[in-house]
């Protein structure tokens, strides 16, 4: 029983060791705990969960394999932004019509009904026009619920081409050990590399102070920059888009670099930043943590570095509701400016080519939240950026 | 020796069972959550509880973990050579015990605090991973092994602000301090101001969790940080009424400094209460 307990944790990646499973028996054996359900959640979720991210994970295996309850499939439903919806009922039904959800079975169902209509719609292929529920038979048409063209739940007053992409794209994922291959990516290697070690401190060298004073007889101090090195770097990649190969890499290029800095670490973005980043794009949609968390986490001494190519339509980036893939409650734009206010040393590295830029005004709009301080992903533009990070 | 929380603090069901595996086993706790959540005060209280010294190490950036067996002052010692102090042939004198020595030395079983451990370098966790696991080190200087007398109970909390080596995070037990919910909350301010029961809390309370929702705080307040207001709104006699306000601007006298502690979230509140403002007109 607790063999498979274990096995359905790494299942569902809860990263428990045998050590831990050991630690575990130990307890048991010892008489830590009553013979209580509850006691012996607790007790195995202290010794098997390490990391708050993964209590949850933990719940639901748990629920799973001790009460027969089911394991939320994760990673295959297609997420529905809940709050969508229900501000679609807000804003556009009647009192009538939301009665006639509740005896449709409420909510609940109706979104199960939903999403299985989402995964035969994306086999069906059915392009950006047709919508869940356009003919006559479902529960949704009756409704007249399309959002090509209907501003479904913005506030009202707001202009612009709905262009909301329901269909999930596909994201690869990606990995941040892999070798480098090209001349051109050593040199910007090297400059990322001498760029990380400048400004280290310097510390006292006991070994040659003592050989020196030796030699001469009297206390001669030596002091020697500290080896490891003071820089910390966080790294928003914006990926599933059509520079996605650019960006990658980009990506290879500081995982390369990062045994320079003193912490690396990087989040994954798509188009602009907005309340949630992830860290794995596979699970990107069911793995999101809060901008806000992030914010919080990493001190404002952090130098931040964005790769993206900036170019999305503008209200992804200044209207609450425009991002393409969720319901943003508050516009990208304002996301950046916080990061921009907290983190004095931030910097956009953009694969397009200088002489394009002017003709976006996406990224003329986020050239300026930086400051001005985007760089074409070029090794002179590296250099400049680099240069900008460490003033 | 089992620990149940104490007249001053409140203890989880789940925090309970933590402790408890944790000196049963003889293996560090590691306790996160939100700052102000009670998780330097637990390893006090643990100590209080079981009758036990408690042996605190603060941690700062600039912390090695060398610096928690001992210190060997070789600068001093070479000044001295050159004094010609009688000191120096003895080089005990330049050896100084850090806290990890110390607590390997009590005869009685004493609480070792690791406090914010997160604040050193990225390494310091594995740095002390044989030490914490065997409960003893060796101390080149002299040619001896220093080993625990007691293994004590070691405690060590962190804020999260830098991920722990896995390594270390195998040998731990571990408890994330989940933030109170009210009648948690209610029972931590009852053992902090006895007795104080009815309106004044409820009130307190609702703004407080109602803060904490206000997207965009760099700081949300905490337990600490409920406590010191409640501490000032009794001292400063303020009524009902002013908390029942519904005008945010007229709220931040009674929270400012106590509930909001940066400026930016002050900022914040009034731009709010400038909205709101606005929108009623
Ligand atoms: N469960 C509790 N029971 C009683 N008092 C509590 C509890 N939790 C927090 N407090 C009170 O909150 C205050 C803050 O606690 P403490 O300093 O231990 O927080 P902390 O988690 O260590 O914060 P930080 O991360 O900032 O160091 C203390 O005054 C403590 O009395
Ligand atoms: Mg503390």
């Amino acid at each position: 029983m607790f063999v498979h307990f274990f096995h359905e944790l790494k299942k569902a990646n809860v990263p428990v060791s045998l050590r831990e499973y050991l630690m575990l028996l130990e307890a048991m054996d010892s008489d830590v705990i009553d013979r209580k359900v509850e006691d012996f959640y607790y007790l195995s979720r202290a010794a098997l969960v390490k990391d708050e991210r993964n209590l949850d994970k933990f719940d639901q295996v748990f629920g799973h394999v001790f009460k027969g309850l089911d394991l939320m499939n994760e990673g295959q439903t297609a997420e529905i932004p809940e709050e969508w919806l229900r501000k679609l009922t807000e804003k556009f039904l009647t009192e009538e019509e939301k009665a006639q959800i509740e005896a449709l079975g409420g909510w609940e169902k109706i979104m199960e009904t939903l999403k299985k209509r989402l995964e035969e719609q994306k086999e069906r292929h059915e392009g950006g026009n047709k919508w869940i529920g356009t003919g006559g038979t479902s529960p949704f048409g009756a409704y007249g619920y399309n959002p090509e063209g209907v501003r479904i739940g913005q506030k009202e007053g707001r202009h612009g081409k709905a262009v909301k992409v329901w269909d999930k794209r596909e994201y690869k994922n990606l990995d941040d050990s892999v070798e480098l291959g090209t001349r051109n990516i050593k040199v910007a290697l090297r400059r990322l590399r001498k760029f990380a070690r400048e400004g280290a401190p310097t510390e006292l060298d006991l070994d040659d102070t003592i050989r020196s004073t030796a030699h001469h007889g009297y206390l001669d101090i030596k002091m020697v920059p500290e080896r490891r090195n003071k820089i910390n770097l966080l790294v928003f990649f914006d990926i599933g888009g059509s520079m996605d190969s650019h960006i990658k890499l980009c990506e290879e290029l500081f995982s390369a670099a990062r045994t320079e800095f003193k912490n690396m670490e990087y989040f994954y973005f798509h188009n602009c930043l907005y309340e949630g980043v992830w860290k794995d794009n596979k699970r990107r949609h069911n793995e999101k943590m809060s901008t806000w968390d992030v914010l919080h986490k990493f001190p404002a001494d952090y130098k931040v570095v964005f790769v993206g190519d900036a170019s999305m339509s503008p209200y992804e980036i200044t209207y609450a509701g425009g991002s393409v893939e969720h319901w943003n409650e508050e516009p990208g734009g304002l996301w950046m400016e916080r990061v921009t206010q907290i983190y004095e040393s931030c910097v956009w590295l953009n694969p397009i080519a200088e002489k394009h830029w002017e003709y976006t005004p996406s990224l003329q709009i986020l050239k300026q939240i930086m400051g001005e301080r985007m760089y074409p992903l070029t090794l002179e533009g590296l250099d400049k950026a680099m240069r900008e990070l460490s003033r | 020796m089992k620990f149940e929380g104490t007249e001053n603090y409140v203890a989880t069901e789940d925090l309970r069972v933590a402790v408890n595996a944790s000196i049963t086993l003889q293996r560090p706790l590691l306790i996160k959550g939100e700052p102000g959540t009670g998780k330097t005060v637990l390893a006090e209280e643990v100590a209080k509880a079981l009758n036990a010294e408690l042996i605190t190490w603060n941690i700062k950036s600039t912390t090695k973990a060398h610096q928690g067996l001992y210190e060997y002052d070789a600068v001093t010692r070479l000044r001295d050579s050159q004094l010609g102090d009688e000191r120096v042939k003895d080089i005990r004198n330049y050896i100084s015990k850090g806290k990890l020595w110390e607590s390997f030395e009590r005869d009685a079983r004493p609480v070792l605090l690791i406090d914010e451990i997160d604040k050193a370098d990225i390494e310091f966790p594995n740095d002390l991973l044989q030490e914490l696991d065997r409960m003893e080190f060796y101390v080149y200087e002299t040619n001896e092994t220093i080993k625990a007398r007691q293994r004590p109970i070691v405690i060590i909390t962190s804020n999260n602000e830098k991920e722990l080596p896995d390594a270390f995070l195998r040998r731990c037990f571990f408890h994330y301090i989940k933030f109170p919910d009210e009648d948690t909350m209610r029972a931590i301010i009852d053992v902090h101001f006895p007795g104080l029961k009815g309106k004044l809390v409820q009130d307190a309370l609702n703004i407080f969790y109602e803060i904490r929702e206000v997207p965009g705080l760099k700081k949300k307040p905490s337990t600490s940080e409920l406590i010191d207001w409640l501490k000032l709104l009794l001292s400063e006699d303020i009524s009902l009424e002013a908390l029942r306000e519904k005008d945010p601007s007229k709220l931040i006298p009674p929270l400012h400094g106590a509930l909001l502690k940066n400026e930016q979230d002050v900022h914040l509140f009034e731009r709010l209460a400038f909205l709101a403002r606005r929108e009623r007109n």
